[in-house]
């Protein structure tokens, strides 16, 4: 009877069905539910502070489209989502190449620089503390009176250059834009040596009996069979940009700047603006949705097998 | 998003492993350039060796220094060591409340992830059942979506069900967050491992659930390690969530809200010594399981982009 087919086929499907239904229900409550929510509640007039609101088609949309306040923020969000995986994918990439092919010459081969575990458990560090935590410690560097930016500038005799208030004014945008960068290089470093680690070592071969130089190496052999990972770590970090909101929640003070989430933040939880504030919710979604697709479309290349 | 694996086994990325970053030289002109190459990308491994670590040293550095010579010198080194910071951080400014907010809700979450995980994980790795692809797309397409979009629904989700503001509240919040990522690794983990053993399992009697629990568990045991770990980062640091979720009293709040909270209190006549001590603090645990683990850490995080 135990070993009967249907009772084993029945007593499989209780199984399946019990140890998967607490991880559905609670997934299904508090993640499917609220992101299908959020589409139909970007079409009311709903404040979030009492139960009732009005259907009211796409008139978030078209309030949003003539918001100027928003546009600050897209922008803001926009120039992160560029420039943060330029700078950061450039950064790890130079350093990773660095650390596998800078080293001194040893007999035959050249290798990768002495220490380089040291330099990637150090330029890792930041990856693993909070943004918040970041957000705190750069906080107080940026800080115009007992900050070490201004400190240091007076130090090497750059007066001119410091800021009574860095973080209040258009400067900004750059301060969370450095910090960004600053917490992201390490994780990319470690990516790229991972990516470069798996090349091999006859290809190399091949191009320095050909009389290949390192740069010459760099762009024609290790840049090209690396880039898929450059290609994934560039969506990964453009998300990772739009979504600095520790950074400027924490750093920023009030009414200075924005990006998508803190305005989509302040919109709901200070002015009660629940309804809009998902209409923004939904431009960022479009926004991430759309880098997606760019930049699978256009970094797509022949696949290079080794 | 049909992302790829990189095409290097991240766990493996060590380039100082034999023949992994190795480029053979061309002969002897090569040793000429690569002394100036040496001095070159040492002289900037260094100094970004130095920009990586210098906040975090300015931090600890810092939580040693008394309040008025932080105020008159931003930069410098401590006159005495004022460990008074640190009591003052742990007691008038609420860390050690904050970091037992923060431990509690991490011992109900992350043990809620790995078990919750685990279990959906391995049904939809080793089991073949009627809508078993669409619930596996279902879990890992949650990694797609900003967590913003869902974020004013989902305040007022917990809000209907009484948890807002509550621990068991963030608590499921925080698991239901982590499937994605959790499954999506440990279904890939699951298939790896050898069918026969569970069949033999079975054969002998075994229940599925004794079958998992005794047998598959154990066996997964490193690929549970690595996503407990990327878990119980992401957990600790997790800031978006609690900074909506739990808003109510400030005594709840988790250690990366209390320090933020913290230093907008402190404002220009805050005690800076006990922010610096607090922030030390709270980095300590972090730096701890990162050093203890840094391969798992680092392949695990680095798995975490290629998702």
């Amino acid at each position: 009877m135990r070993y009967d087919r249907r009772y084993r086929k029945l007593d499989q499907y209780r199984f399946i069905v019990w140890f998967l239904s607490l991880p559905l229900l609670v997934y299904g409550l508090f993640v499917v539910s609220p992101f299908l929510q959020a589409f139909f509640y970007s079409m009311t007039d709903w404040t979030g502070y009492s139960s009732d609101y009005n259907f009211v088609g796409f008139d978030n949309y078209e309030r949003m489209w003539n918001d100027d306040k928003f546009w600050d923020a897209a922008r803001n969000s926009v120039l992160l989502l560029v420039i943060a995986p330029l700078i950061t994918l450039a950064m790890g990439l130079f350093f990773a190449y660095m650390l596998s092919a800078g080293g001194r010459s040893r007999g035959h081969g050249v290798s990768g620089v002495a220490g380089s575990k040291l330099y990637k458990i150090v330029y890792f560090f930041p990856q693993v503390l909070s943004l918040a935590i970041i957000a705190v410690i750069w906080a107080r560097i940026y800080s115009p009176r007992s900050g070490a930016l201004n400190a240091g500038l007076e130090t090497v005799g750059l007066d001119s250059w410091t800021r009574e208030d860095w973080l209040g004014s258009s400067w900004a945008i750059w301060c969370v834009l450095v910090v960004l960068c600053w917490s992201f290089v390490g994780f990319y470093v470690v990516l790229f040596s991972a990516a470069m680690s798996a090349i091999p070592t006859e290809i190399y071969e091949a191009a320095r009996l050909d009389g290949a130089g390192r740069s010459v190496t760099f762009f024609r052999i290790t840049f090209p069979l690396t880039w898929e990972t450059v290609r994934t770590g560039w969506i990964y970090m453009g998300i990772q940009a739009l979504d600095a909101f520790a950074l400027v929640n924490v750093m920023v003070p009030e009414h200075g700047m924005d990006v998508l989430p803190s305005y989509l933040f302040e919109k709901s939880f200070r002015d009660a603006q629940a309804g809009y504030a998902t209409t923004i919710g939904v431009a960022l979604f479009l926004i991430t949705l759309l880098f997606a697709a760019v930049m699978m479309r256009l970094g797509r290349r022949e696949r290079i097998e080794f | 998003m049909s992302l790829t694996r990189p095409t290097g086994d991240p766990s493996t990325g060590d380039p100082s492993a034999p023949g992994a970053g190795e480029t053979p030289a061309a002969g002897r002109r090569d040793s000429a350039t690569g002394a100036v190459l040496n001095v070159f990308s040492h002289s900037f491994l260094v100094l970004w060796l130095v920009m990586a670590a210098a906040p975090v040293l300015l931090v600890v550095v810092n939580s040693l220094r008394a309040h008025g010579d932080l105020v008159s010198e931003p930069i410098g080194l401590p006159t005495g060591l004022h460990w008074e910071n640190f009591s003052n951080a742990w007691t008038s400014a609420n860390i050690g409340r904050y970091a037992l907010n923060s431990l509690i809700i991490l011992a109900g979450s992350l043990t809620g992830t790995m078990l919750l995980g685990a279990m959906a994980a391995y049904v939809l790795a080793r089991f073949t059942f009627p809508g078993s692809r669409a619930i596996h797309l279902l879990f890992v397409g949650g990694m797609m979506f900003p967590i913003f979009l869902a974020l004013v629904p989902l305040f007022f989700v917990l809000n209907n069900f009484g948890l807002l503001n509550t621990r068991p509240g963030l608590i499921v919040v925080y698991i239901a967050y982590s499937l994605p990522f959790t499954i999506f690794f440990l279904v890939s983990f699951f298939r790896t491992l050898p069918g026969g053993v569970q069949e033999a399992a079975t054969l002998d009697g075994a229940s599925h659930s004794r079958t998992f629990f005794q047998i598959m568990m154990p066996m997964a045991k490193p690929g549970l390690i690595s996503i407990g770990i990327f878990n119980f980062l992401g957990q600790w640091n997790q800031f978006v969530l609690p900074r909506v979720l739990n808003v109510g009293d400030p005594d709840d709040a988790v250690l990366p809200q209390g320090l933020a909270a913290l230093m907008v209190q402190q404002g220009y006549e805050g005690d800076w010594g006990a922010l610096y001590a607090g922030v030390t603090l709270a980095m300590m645990p972090v730096l701890v399981v990162y050093v203890t683990f840094q391969r798992q850490v680092q392949s695990g995080l680095t798995a975490g982009a290629i998702r």
